[in-house]
């Protein structure tokens, strides 16, 4: 069609500014949390008694905490955690997830449809349930988030990956590995994996948001990052004791968190939309 | 019927489910590290009441027998008395769950007030100012924290305009509603954008659809369009995706009920973890699963009702 050829020629950020948007706030939020000591004026942690509970200012951007700490400094260093979080909670289960699901769905059997049953049985709890329980068993602080997150989060991925698998099992070009006799390590790696990957990582994408926010709040309810460590969850529990008398300690640090989120899933939304075209 | 024995079918399928969770249950308590007689006794617990409680608890015997009677203890509703309250687990669970299910319920009506009318304008005039607006809203609120919109709203409608009670719960029945709106609506705005994302999407596939044009083309009025063809089609997956949310929203319970201090279970779950109240936070592990269940139960019963295309 003539309006498909044309709609070719216009550069890609004007079509989708929504996932330029989405990549500019992502990009921002990296570089900052790779360098808050460059952005932040305080040290984050720095108690100054003379400075406590004070509103938003020109020294003070975010106003300051009941221990006289500068919100903003905070808010800054505490990117580099969330961040963390973030990504790390995301990429072992993207990786451990998506291995699973390829083994699991290529070989079939026995052991793919206990696996199957386990994780359908598991996932229809709330990820936030699972993961308090976890957290119950193992304690509270930011390692144990990481493992709490990683033991409910490869579940998703193995049944994604699994599903693609299926379909591509039956592909001509897979048959035609088999018969030219290739090894299914090769098959599975060089053939399959580079076909389905690409879901699993537009899952992914998006999987960082729920990631962060799961992390946040565990620190909220007190569970993970424990203070004086600046992180977001972290920084609204402390506040809201003084919700009455200074808001900006509570909603700072919620706002960038919202940002960096709604910038996590615009360029999820604006990779799925390159996948979806790519399939047709 | 077929419809009774999908029912029945359904039913039998959760038996193998349910025997699994109340298998993760029971060795969820062995696996935290230390004395399970310890950890529900508390720290400060003598050795001679240790013993009795192991006694109790029969920690002694072979981990089958202690299972028999972990499964004896749910079944007669005995589950063990609450550390930090001095009282039966059940009866703490009781007068709380309640106040959950009322959250879950209130939250459920925003939804849906808030979801429809959006869902259905934004997929009615797609791609317009109206519909680009929803669909930023809708990604704005999957992507925020809920703790933090709850203490907004918070700040805005109980510090600043003071229209609402900061949190708490109340004594009289319009008191207790009062002190469930703004926690009802923080529940229910991820609830809301998953829902009008679906409406949306199914106003917008539907209208394209030829019988729909059939209809209009028929002669019949763009309202019985609306209501016989277009929405009744889209209440079919909206329900089935909503029923699914109320699983969700009983798990968000336990962050919504912190910020607003609910007595709920989901306030008990984070105050027991807490308290290292053991034996009250297995409970509502177990009692969070079957509800879940039960709300898995029913979606696949009242979707195989409402979808004919459903094979029994």
């Amino acid at each position: 069609m003539m309006r498909h050829a044309k709609k070719r020629e216009i550069p890609i950020w004007a079509t989708k500014p929504a996932f330029i948007v989405g990549i500019i706030i992502v990009v921002t939020a990296i570089l900052i949390s790779f360098f808050p000591q460059f952005i932040a004026p305080y040290d984050p942690i720095e108690v100054n008694s003379k400075a406590i509970l004070v509103a938003p200012s020109a020294e003070h951007f975010f106003g300051t905490d009941n221990f006289g700490r500068d919100v903003f400094s905070r808010v800054i260093w505490a990117a580099r955690i969330d961040l963390q979080i973030g990504v790390f909670a995301t990429i072992v289960p993207l990786i451990f997830g998506s291995l699973m699901g390829l083994i699991a769905g290529y070989y079939g059997g026995v052991v793919d449809n206990i696996l199957m049953r386990i994780i359908d049985i598991l996932m229809t709890f709330p990820f936030t349930i699972l993961v308090i329980v976890i957290m119950t068993i193992l304690g509270q602080g930011m390692r144990n988030i990481y493992i709490a997150i990683w033991l409910v989060g490869w579940m998703a991925y193995a049944k994604l990956v699994r599903g693609e698998v299926l379909v591509l099992k039956n592909a001509e070009f897979i048959e035609a590995a088999r018969v030219t006799g290739f090894s299914d390590k090769r098959i599975l790696l060089r053939h399959m994996l580079p076909n389905v990957v690409s879901s699993a990582v537009v899952f992914a994408a998006s999987d960082v948001v729920l990631c962060m926010l799961t992390g946040a709040s565990m620190s909220f309810l007190g569970l993970g990052v424990q203070p004086p460590t600046p992180e977001w969850g972290a920084i609204l529990n402390e506040g809201r004791a003084y919700i009455m008398n200074a808001w900006w300690i509570t909603f700072f640090p919620g706002l960038f968190m919202a940002i960096t989120g709604i910038g996590f899933s615009l360029l999820g939304d604006g990779l799925t939309d390159f996948l979806r075209t790519k399939g047709k | 019927m077929n419809g009774l024995n999908y029912i029945l079918k359904r039913i039998l399928q959760i038996i193998p489910v349910v025997f699994i969770i109340s298998i993760l249950i029971f060795l969820m308590l062995r696996a935290i590290p230390g004395d399970p007689a310890r950890l529900v006794l508390g720290e400060k617990a003598t050795i001679e009441s240790i013993d009795a409680m192991r006694e109790k608890l029969g920690l002694n015997e072979s981990y089958i027998v202690q299972y028999g009677k972990f499964v004896k203890g749910i079944v007669s509703l005995d589950l063990g008395t609450s550390l930090t309250y001095q009282r039966p687990v059940i009866e703490l669970l009781r007068s709380r769950v309640k106040i959950t299910l009322m959250l879950t319920l209130i939250s459920t009506f925003f939804s849906l007030l808030i979801s429809f009318p959006l869902g259905y304008y934004a997929g009615k005039y797609k791609d317009s100012m109206f519909d680009q607006i929803v669909k930023s809203g809708a990604l704005a609120a999957v992507s925020m924290p809920s703790f933090w919109i709850g203490l907004l709203l918070m700040i805005l409608f109980g510090v600043k305009l003071r229209w609402l009670p900061v949190g708490g719960w109340g004594n009289t029945f319009i008191e207790q509603i009062r002190s469930l709106i703004l926690p009802g609506l923080t529940m229910s705005l991820l609830t809301s954008a998953l829902l009008i994302r679906n409406i949306r999407n199914s106003v917008v596939d539907i209208s394209n659809m030829d019988y729909v044009d059939f209809a209009r083309s028929k002669g019949i009025s763009e309202r019985a369009v609306k209501n016989r063809h277009i929405l009744r089609n889209a209440l079919i997956s909206t329900v089935t995706l909503l029923l699914m949310r109320m699983a969700y929203m009983l798990g968000g319970s336990v962050i919504i009920e912190t910020v607003f201090s609910l007595p709920g279970i989901g306030k008990l779950m984070v105050d027991s973890i807490f308290g290292r109240d053991y034996a009250v936070v297995q409970a509502l592990v177990m009692l969070f699963a079957m509800i879940i269940l039960m709300i898995n139960l029913l979606t696949d019963i009242i979707y195989s009702f409402l979808d004919p295309r459903v094979k029994f």
